[in-house]
């Protein structure tokens, strides 16, 4: 007799249970458990099953900024096969040579500068970006016979609402700027964020950082300063603290605290 | 039973616009309108997470019990917009970053959790998911107007797509720059909740206070 029963009482257990009133104290930890539970693997199933595809689109987005900036991009061209031509390596700022202690394929800029062992926090802090990490991965390009075309720099800072971040390209003179790109910012739409306006951004090529005695003279402004025309881009109009904000970070970076070190031995053919 | 169905997706367009006449979710409208391109993918988004969280929360609604049915309610709306947000990173990236932030938010705007808690926890769930939709899409149609009126006059453009060639680009038109901070959506749709209220005068509110004359001056 209870063979033929047991299924019919677990049946009745869960219609019983089902037909009970959701308000007592045992069904609202039940349901509360239980709608948690199948939440939670929903999200994380699709959280890990998406990352693949999530983490491919933040690194052609960094490629696609680097070709962008080197000025070999064409709408529709392969973008991992065209970043192939650039070579990473990891810049130690202070002495501007290339670190063995970091492969470029894995190195974390951005955890870096977080990283107290390989970061420092900043005294005299222009770009307003807090701490710094003593490493930077760069990018070469190079020409078909294996001399350095240009050299894709990583520089960010503070604007007016929020931290620009961007890549600068230098000259294999390490003087001359061939382009400058911000890839994430949340300046103000139509005054500062005319930072990604081309023909603003037109006016960086062939401007030189450095003067004849090697003192930084690179400014954003809008009166032309002393140091002549070729050091000087016009700053946005409508847009003085995104301007100034640019001015600083490409100043700090351009400089000691940056890649100085690194742009004087290029120039003087010593990478 | 047809026509009830009609009715539940498209009296939430004009008639009962969770916008202009419930004034819900106005925050978001504020934010993501200044491109369309922006408003459409935002209004997608959100017609998703109202018609299936009202789908969920209908179907479970004889099972939540009453002193935590919000907190279900949330957990239920929030497993969705993780999803959506998941999504658009793996699968429209650009539009991710500038939305990324909005979309996370579509879990406080009212209109989600005041269609689940208004009509979802009391009607089948057929009837429910077509209701978020119908309130999804009446929240997207206000989206693309306000969107369509910022873009055009704001940035000279429509979907990207330069129609008013603008000054800083060697064209005519000097762009109104208030139009693309939020501020300039809370005009727009102040002057289109005027418009369908002169429309149709019986979403016009009864007055709460009079202003009272005194006599004896």
């Amino acid at each position: 007799m209870s063979d033929t029963q047991t299924p019919e009482a677990q049946k009745g257990a869960i219609a019983r249970f089902l037909a009970a009133s959701p308000d007592s104290v045992g069904k609202t930890i039940f349901v509360a458990v239980a709608i948690c539970l199948v939440a939670s693997m929903i999200v994380s199933v699709a959280a890990v099953s998406l990352r693949p595809v999530q983490e491919a689109n933040k690194l052609r987005d960094k490629q696609l900024n680097v070709l962008q900036v080197a000025g070999v991009y064409e709408p529709g061209m392969d973008v991992a096969k065209a970043f192939a031509d650039f070579e990473p390596h990891v810049l130690e700022l202070a002495t501007g040579d290339f670190t063995e202690a970091f492969d470029p394929a894995t190195f974390d800029d951005a955890g870096a500068a977080d990283d107290p062992e390989i970061s420092v926090a900043l005294d005299t802090d222009p770009a307003g970006i807090g701490r710094q990490s003593k490493y930077r991965t760069i990018y070469l390009l190079k020409d078909a016979n294996g001399a350095i075309d240009k050299v894709i720099l990583p520089i960010r800072g503070y604007g007016l609402w929020s931290t620009l971040y961007g890549f600068i390209a230098i000259e294999e003179n390490g003087n001359d700027i061939f382009g400058l790109q911000f890839y994430q910012h949340g300046e103000t739409p139509g005054l500062g964020a005319e930072v990604d306006n081309p023909k603003w951004k037109a006016l960086w090529n062939g401007k030189k950082l450095f003067d004849a005695n090697g003192d930084l003279q690179i400014s954003v402004s809008k009166a032309q300063g002393p140091a002549g025309p070729e050091h000087h881009i016009d700053a946005l109009a409508g847009a003085t603290l995104t301007s100034v904000g640019v001015d600083n970070l490409v100043k700090f970076w351009m400089g000691d605290q940056g890649y100085a070190p690194f742009l004087a031995k290029l120039k003087a053919g010593e990478i | 039973m047809a026509q009830k169905r009609r009715e539940l997706l498209l009296d939430p367009l004009v008639d009962n616009n969770p916008i202009t006449l419930q004034v819900l979710g106005i925050c978001s409208a504020l934010a993501v309108t200044s491109s369309l391109k922006v408003a459409f993918v935002m209004a997608l988004a959100v017609t998703f997470v109202t018609a299936f969280s009202s789908l969920f929360i209908s179907i479970l609604r004889s099972q939540i019990p009453n002193s935590i049915r919000i907190i279900v309610q949330m957990v239920i709306i929030a497993s969705l917009v993780i999803l959506v947000d998941q999504v658009l990173k793996a699968y429209a990236f650009e539009i991710s970053k500038t939305l990324s932030v909005f979309v996370g938010l579509i879990i406080t705007n009212c209109i989600v959790m005041g269609r689940a808690e208004a009509f979802a926890m009391s009607n089948p769930p057929g009837a429910a998911f077509l209701d978020g939709i119908g309130n999804g899409l009446g929240y997207g149609l206000i989206l693309m107007l306000v969107g369509f009126i910022r873009e055009l006059f704001g940035s000279g453009s429509l979907f990207g797509v330069t129609i008013l060639e603008t000054v800083n680009n060697g064209g005519w038109y000097v762009p109104n720059g208030m139009l693309l901070l939020p501020p300039s959506a809370f005009f727009v749709i102040g002057l289109l909740i005027w418009g369908f209220r002169t429309w149709k005068p019986a979403q016009v509110e009864d007055r709460e206070f009079k202003i009272q004359t005194v006599e004896g001056h």
